[in-house]
């Protein structure tokens, strides 16, 4: 799918360039796209650096294993094939609550360290596993608790109360966490059963079906 | 409650910076060198990312910069005004899978027009906040460990923008409109 949106997006510009008569802008879009992608991972260097640094901190102490055993219930129910006690389940539960806290930059550092830790426990190196998929799903739904930056940017244009979006976006924010985490089920069980070898997958009826399919292509 | 959780948000990070390490000291690890080990790993995953990063970045660029979006975006717009939503907010829709720094930019240019206390600036407000851009988080998680095969991520992702989208516009048509 990821090839297809890449390869999409970049046929239909070379389309549209043409019949607007573009192709210089195509041109420009080109390098200015690459220079972005360079300049973003630059700017993320500082900040992996410095959290994978203190992360380590934590886990010679043996800080993660800790949080992964008390509160490693709540998101064992998400994360079924993690190990219990695992410190993937630190870095999960450390990425969850910054993304909670409207941390990004926190947030993005610990998501990776959760991601290359779900990595050891990978047998296929190329390709996501289930729990992979499911810190992705997490992660893109992102649910927050303060939209730190919007708030910041309704106060600079005057706004009355610039935190009445609070609770807008805490209900939107639920909504597609909640989608996300059901789409990634399905979509979970749906890959067991078409993967032969696995153990017989109990299946309950799954209530009416996900419209996801609608969003494949 | 809102002042708890900003007084939470503005702690958070100061008090674990300063409590990890202490919290190691008790424990006996050499806390500095334990840092710099762990620091080492940041700049080769931060450099792992570039070529996912420039990839994705190139194509969603070309995409925008040809008038392909402003296409869609004329397209699917009248179809949006003949249910109350304000057509506005649409390329937003499409944009915040995509680009962060786009629709974070959008959004504060419908918020400088139409004002942040408009139905327009809350909608718009409301599906900044409410969901990550996809394709970024996708790009650097996956990017960092050298995952090639996403199997249902991407698809899983974009549903839960749409229907983060559809609940951000109606909760405001609800609570503002």
């Amino acid at each position: 799918m990821i090839n297809g949106i890449w390869l999409g997006m970049i046929l239909i510009g070379f389309v549209f360039a043409a019949v607007n008569g573009r192709m210089d802008a195509f041109t420009g879009a080109v390098f200015d796209g690459a220079k972005n992608g360079v300049t973003v991972s630059f700017g993320l260097i500082s900040v992996l650096v410095f959290w994978m640094g203190i992360m380590r901190v934590a886990e010679d102490a043996g800080l993660l294993k800790k949080i992964a055993r008390v509160l490693g219930p709540i998101v064992s129910f998400l994360f079924p094939d993690v190990p219990k006690g695992h410190p993937a389940i630190g870095y999960i539960l450390s990425n969850m609550s910054a993304n909670l806290l409207g941390l990004g930059n926190a947030a993005t550092p610990m998501g990776i360290k959760a991601m290359q830790e779900l990595q050891t426990l990978n047998p296929d190196k190329e390709t996501a596993t289930p729990a992979m998929c499911t810190l992705l799903a997490l992660n893109t739904a992102s649910i927050t608790l303060i939209p730190a930056t919007l708030i910041a940017i309704r106060l600079n244009y005057g706004s009355a109360d610039p935190a009445a979006i609070v609770g807008t976006t805490l209900a939107a924010t639920a909504v597609a966490t909640l989608a996300a985490v059901a789409a990634d089920r399905l979509c979970r069980r749906m890959a067991l059963l078409r993967k032969p070898p696995g153990p017989p997958p109990a299946v309950r009826p799954v209530h009416s079906a996900l419209p996801h399919s609608s969003v494949k292509g | 409650m809102f002042q708890l959780i900003s007084l939470i948000s503005a702690w958070a990070i100061p008090v674990m910076i300063t409590f990890i390490p202490l919290y190691a000291f008790t424990r006996k690890v050499p806390v500095y060198e334990s840092f710099v080990e762990g620091a080492k790993d940041g700049f080769g995953t931060a450099i792992a990312i570039i070529p996912h990063l420039v990839g994705m970045l190139v194509a969603i660029s070309v995409f925008r910069a040809s008038g392909a979006l402003d296409f869609l975006m004329s397209f699917i717009s009248p179809a949006l005004k003949g249910i109350g939503v304000p057509p506005e907010v649409l390329p937003l829709g499409l944009l915040r899978p995509l680009t962060g720094t786009g629709s974070l930019a959008y959004t504060t240019d419908l918020i400088s027009v139409h004002g942040p206390d408009s139905l327009i600036g809350m909608i718009a407000s409301t599906i900044q906040g409410s969901t990550d851009t996809t394709l970024y988080v996708l790009t650097v998680y996956f990017g960092a460990v050298g995952i090639r095969n996403g199997r249902y991520a991407l698809r899983v992702g974009l549903f839960s923008d749409i229907v983060g989208f559809i609940a951000a516009i109606a909760v405001c048509l609800l609570v503002f409109g």
